[in-house]
């Protein structure tokens, strides 16, 4: 944002200062206007579109295939007795999400920083975890049901396989990424392997890692509503009931159902956006070296 | 990466109290079979200052990285008569998400000095350089010279005997230059130091040395050493006297025969 009023400055200023400092603020408040008014107006776009195609495209018979917005809320949303049930399979959900995401955060963490430690641990580890990242989930799940059970521990299983490897990529390459000139003063200093890990390696990765544990906590709630999908023994999560509401129709909870996962998956996201932007913001953004 | 031993060698036999750097008989090729360095022999006296000036790739810097230990010789050896050096790179190479303060006090606190003693030469070294009130800013809030300042401060927490500097002014504004020149002058005098200077400037290596070498082309040699004397203090007036611009010509005159 402020990129764009840099470029939109004059180059010859003619104006007062007062002048100059006045439309600057008016045109900060009518970015800060559209910033809110443009998600507005586009989720508005969107609310039409949705009824359009509820009444317009839709034949009443087949209406159940997408009911209106306000027979989600009343049907559904609203209504207590819906309601219950997703958010207490949203906690579940949660749970497993946040085993899931802790084991995958350290598990990634130690693979990263291991391979960094010689060269020939990265060439035996590294296509390992590539061949966790390509192996397509759904073919190996019967293979962890067979294995661990239907419940909780092979959902758990599932997060873990869907989010360790963005971690353990970003922390490798986050670690190989430390200035040359850095590495070179800690020699000098006589500095421990130790020391070199946490006072420099580890520091100057976090943006690296913190970035890995962002596109893993978008990862990690996928790979728990798949595996409440398909591992459904003990409690239900919130996979579990999209999955029963499709089996009998219930298309109004199906689509709540979807809202609220979707909002859990939007919330972890966001929150390890701004956990990351406390962490690493205040020298990463202008930090360079020179 | 590993540091290695300056000291323990067999050939550091020319170390004696008067001198605290020796090269003897220095070559260093590299694996790709060019010959960087070959038979420099220089030794550095105690307390002296010693200017390295040459075409850009004659292997100055490699020298300054073999008496750090930083880089081995192919052949011949290089003797340190201390264990407290200061390096000083060409970059300020500053710890970004460490503070004014926490970076001066890196250096000293990998040479597990206690946290207090570590502090209080961090602070001391931080008045040293000019910086007193800038202790909490990170790098990014700093110019180049600033970060210089900061730099060498770090170098001087370790107490050092030797400072070795690898063209460590060459990305700075010319005023700025000159102040840090003076700057160092100044640290070197009072604190004693032994300082082994790299740089691509006559001016500043005539201005800051007691002695000049000259290096040729690759494969590096000496060329010529020049003393440099002068009648007084070094104040920014010299850079205008007569004797000044001398050796500036005449350093500058050798380069260019060297390049032919």
């Amino acid at each position: 944002m402020t990129l764009s009023l840099a470029v939109r400055m004059p180059r010859v200023r003619t104006g007062s200062a007062e002048e100059r400092r006045s439309s600057s603020i008016a045109r900060r408040s009518n970015s800060a206007l559209k910033s809110i008014a443009v998600p507005i107006a586009s989720f508005a776009v969107a609310i039409i579109a949705w009824y359009v195609v509820t009444y317009a495209v839709l034949a009443p018979e087949r209406r159940f295939l997408l009911p209106a917005p306000h027979r989600v809320l009343t049907g559904s949303l609203a209504d207590w007795s819906h309601l219950r049930p997703m958010l207490e399979a949203l906690a579940v959900t949660a749970r497993v999400t946040a085993c899931g995401f802790v084991i995958a955060v350290l598990f990634g963490l130690a693979v990263g920083i291991l391979m960094n430690q010689a060269r020939w641990i990265e060439r035996a580890v590294y296509p390992y975890a590539v061949v966790l990242q390509v192996i397509p989930i759904l073919a190996i799940v019967p293979l962890i049901g067979l294995w661990f059970g239907y419940g909780m521990v092979a959902r758990i299983i599932v997060c873990v396989m869907i989010a360790a490897f963005p971690i353990i990529t970003n922390t490798h390459f986050g670690l190989q990424s430390v200035d040359r000139g850095l590495h070179e003063l800690f020699t000098l200093g006589r500095a421990s392997r130790w020391e070199r890990l946490t006072k420099l390696e580890l520091r100057a990765a976090l943006p690296a890692i913190m970035t890995g544990i962002r596109t893993a906590a978008g990862l990690v709630v996928v790979g728990a509503i798949i595996g409440d999908m398909f591992f459904a023994k003990g409690q239900p999560g919130i996979g579990t009931l999209l999955d029963v509401y499709r089996s009998r129709l219930q298309s109004e909870d199906l689509i709540a159902a979807i809202a609220i996962a979707s909002a859990f998956g939007i919330a972890v996201f966001s929150l390890f956006g701004v956990l990351s932007r406390a962490l690493v913001g205040k020298w990463h953004a202008s930090g360079s070296n020179s | 990466m590993d540091l290695i031993d300056t000291m323990q060698d067999a050939y550091a036999t020319r170390l004696t109290k008067t001198t605290q750097i020796v090269f003897d008989s220095v070559v260093k090729r590299f694996s790709t079979g060019t010959t960087a360095l070959d038979g420099i022999d220089l030794a550095v006296r105690r307390g002296e200052f010693v200017a390295v000036v040459g075409p850009s790739g004659c292997g100055k810097s490699t020298l300054l990285r073999m008496a750090a230990g930083l880089e081995s010789c192919t052949d011949g050896s290089v003797a340190l008569g201390t264990d407290s050096v200061g390096f000083i790179f060409q970059e300020p190479t500053l710890l970004p998400w460490r503070d004014v303060l926490g970076n001066v006090e890196l250096s000293a606190e990998l040479g597990s000095v206690d946290k207090q003693t570590c502090r209080s030469r961090a602070l001391a070294a931080i008045d040293a350089v000019g910086l007193d009130g800038f202790g909490d800013q990170l790098p990014s809030a700093l110019s180049g010279g600033m970060k210089m300042r900061v730099s060498l401060a770090r170098a001087l927490t370790l107490l050092p005997d030797v400072l070795l500097l690898d063209e460590p002014f060459g990305a700075l504004d010319e005023m700025t230059r000159y102040d840090m020149q003076s700057l160092l002058q100044k640290l070197c005098t009072d604190r004693e130091l032994t300082a082994m200077f790299i740089t691509h400037s006559v001016s500043e290596a005539v201005f800051l040395a007691d002695r000049v070498v000259v290096m040729t082309p690759r494969p590096g040699r000496i060329h010529s050493v020049v003393d440099i004397e002068f009648d007084g203090p070094r104040t920014e007036e010299l850079r205008f006297d007569r004797a000044f611009t001398d050796y500036v010509a005449r350093i500058s005159a050798s380069l260019r025969g060297t390049a032919s």
